[in-house]
């Protein structure tokens, strides 16, 4: 197994709370991975260490052998990690095609140019178009990001992380709060991916994360609790009674 | 599928070029510009300062209005600006329009070192670092009375004829004439930038600078960046005016036309380029019309509006103005 991310001993302390304890997490390469746990977990906290929103009290996070800890959040995206929010992180006044124009143009090296504006940048626009419509934005793709529904806007999300064409790719619950039809559309798309992009799924709906994920690792405060395959997870008794016993509330 | 996919491309393209068309109402806003030439032929000094001013409030709105920077110590690059242009000017260098680029790069270069200021923080850090940062240029140019001649101003600054072809009138028409080509070219080189991914990027860093670091903006960058160029333009106003009046004093430096600049701003509408030309305007008729009226109590009055505008909100009340206009004209919808 060739290792995409992973974590050494990564620790997050707020103030005296102990929000990631001492976790030690690998992506493989291509990997299709889960990290499940009840709230309040870590999860978004280890996915914030991850992609640089927040810098570890203690431990390394390593990136195809590359100690990037003290690499900052906009370049780990220039090395190939991307992520989608747990609660939307937009640009409200932007329309979806401004905004994914904008991240494809970051990707392209394009970003920094003034004098040529994305009338002038066919094969961009282009290719967030197509972006676009593979999430079915094509619809919407000029309208204000604040006025979408919300299942269009995390669909934006989505779209916002795959216009860097990331090689590690971590989604924090990308369904959560869409309507049931369509939280399935939204996961076949992230398993339509290319099978080299590494994938590390946050999600609560066990329905999900059985049909997505061959790996399955357990936070339990801050800490890896249990690690797996999928059907390993799904055999193990004490996860059986957290999340499938309760799965109605998901 | 290949067809719609050709159909979104086809609505992406034509989206993004849209962006930065021309529209009607501009092209006749700067035709009244022009046109204010012939018509208002004994209002050059005053049209040539509304230039100038509208031209410094553009250089807020570039920080401000696409990259939510805030900051209340503009006036330091205005002077910097001023005084670059006064002093090459009494070296001996006469020859405006070479001068504007020289104190515009000037300003820039004071404004990079400035950036790393404001790179951090929140509004009201940068508030104070930025109205710091001025009251130091200030005391700096007071002290080297020498260089700026402190209180007394720059005297004896004489321009040669602009591109060695128009001399400066005392009615100010060559003045006007010069400032609104600035004008005209600053806006335009503004235009590209704020159409431009980098004029996008710095939306972005405005409206989530979470997520913009997030598609990998390098956030900091931009800033400094914007906050250079913004100082350069800035410059480029205060030379204008030390060009055109053949003077600088302390009070290009002064806090008081680093608050204008924002309200005027306010008052014209930041984040669509024309709020601080606008403004200024707005500005000039306002204290113009107030102080007939009232002289003593214009700055009440112009207090009140501004407090009305930001309280209120400029579009309710544009809104207000509009269906009320359509109800005088007794156009009913
Ligand atoms: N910035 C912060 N400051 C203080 N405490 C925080 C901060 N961020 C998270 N926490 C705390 O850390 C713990 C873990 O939070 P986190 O958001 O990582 O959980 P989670 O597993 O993602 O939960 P959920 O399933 O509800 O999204 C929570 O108790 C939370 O209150
Ligand atoms: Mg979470």
């Amino acid at each position: 197994m060739t290792v995409a991310l992973e974590t050494h001993d990564l620790v997050m302390r707020f103030g005296g709370f102990l929000a990631t304890n001492r976790v030690n997490l690998q992506v493989a390469r291509g990997a299709r991975h889960a990290l499940i746990g009840p709230n309040g977990a870590g999860k978004t906290t280890l996915v914030n260490l991850m992609t640089g929103v927040l810098s570890p009290t203690e431990g390394r996070i390593v990136l195809e052998g590359h100690d990037i800890t003290a690499v900052p959040i906009a370049a780990r995206v220039g090395l190939g990690i991307a992520r989608t929010f747990q609660i939307n992180q937009l640009f409200p006044s932007m329309s979806p095609l401004e905004a994914v124009s904008l991240a494809v143009a970051q990707r392209a090296g394009r970003s920094a140019g003034i004098w040529r504006g994305f009338g002038a940048l066919p094969e961009i626009v282009d290719e967030a178009a197509d972006i676009l419509e593979g999430l079915h934005l094509a619809d919407a793709m000029t309208e204000r990001s604040d006025r979408l529904p919300y299942g269009k806007q995390r669909a934006l999300e989505l779209a916002l992380a795959l216009a860097s064409r990331p090689k590690v790719l971590l989604l924090d619950e990308p369904a959560a709060g869409v309507p049931e039809g369509e939280r399935h559309e939204i996961l076949d798309i992230v398993a339509s991916l290319p099978r080299d992009v590494s994938i590390l799924l946050i999600e609560h709906d066990m329905d999900l994360v059985f049909s997505f994920a061959e790996k399955i690792s357990v936070l339990v405060q801050g800490a890896v609790f249990l690690e797996g395959s999928a059907r390993e997870i799904a055999a193990d008794r004490r996860v059986r009674e957290v999340y499938l016993g309760e799965s109605a509330d998901g | 599928m290949s067809e719609i996919v050709g159909n979104s491309r086809e609505r992406a393209r034509r989206s993004a070029a849209a962006s930065s068309r021309w529209r009607l109402p501009e092209l006749a806003f700067w035709g009244c510009a022009v046109a204010a030439i012939f018509l208002l032929p004994s209002r050059h000094l005053l049209l040539n300062e509304i230039a100038i001013v509208g031209l410094f409030a553009m250089s807020i709105d570039l920080i401000l209005g696409y990259a939510g920077i805030v900051s209340l110590g503009h006036a330091a690059f205005f002077g910097v600006g001023a005084y670059a242009a006064g002093l090459l000017a009494k070296s001996g260098y006469v020859e405006p329009a070479s001068g504007l680029l020289f104190a515009g790069a000037i300003a820039a270069t004071v404004g990079f070192s400035a950036s790393f200021l404001v790179i951090r923080g929140s509004d009201l850090t940068r508030l104070m670092v930025t109205l710091g940062v001025a009251l130091v240029f200030v005391e700096v140019a007071n002290r080297f009375e020498s260089v700026t001649g402190g209180v007394d101003g720059l005297l004896g600054i004489s321009m040669g004829p602009i591109l060695g072809l128009f001399e400066f009138d005392f009615g100010g028409t060559t003045a006007y004439c010069y400032s609104l080509c600035v004008l005209f070219v600053m806006f335009l080189i503004a235009r590209r930038i704020v159409n431009s991914p980098f004029g996008t990027s710095l939306r972005a860093l405005k409206e989530n600078r979470m997520r913009a670091g997030a598609i990998g903006i390098p956030t900091a960058k931009r800033i400094v960046a914007v906050y250079s160029i913004s100082a350069g333009f800035a410059g480029i106003a205060g030379a204008l005016l030390a060009q055109t009046t053949a003077f600088v004093s302390l009070e290009v430096l002064d806090f008081a036309r680093s608050a204008d600049g924002l309200l005027i701003l306010v008052i014209g509408g930041s984040g669509y380029l024309y709020g601080g030309i606008i403004g200024s305007i707005a500005f000039a008729l306002m204290r113009d019309a107030l102080s007939t009226l009232t002289p003593a109590y214009w700055l009440f009055w112009m207090g009140a509006i501004l407090v009305a505008l930001v309280v209120v909100g400029r579009e309710r009340i544009v809104d207000c103005a509009k269906a009320l206009s359509l109800r005088v004209r007794g156009q009913p919808k």
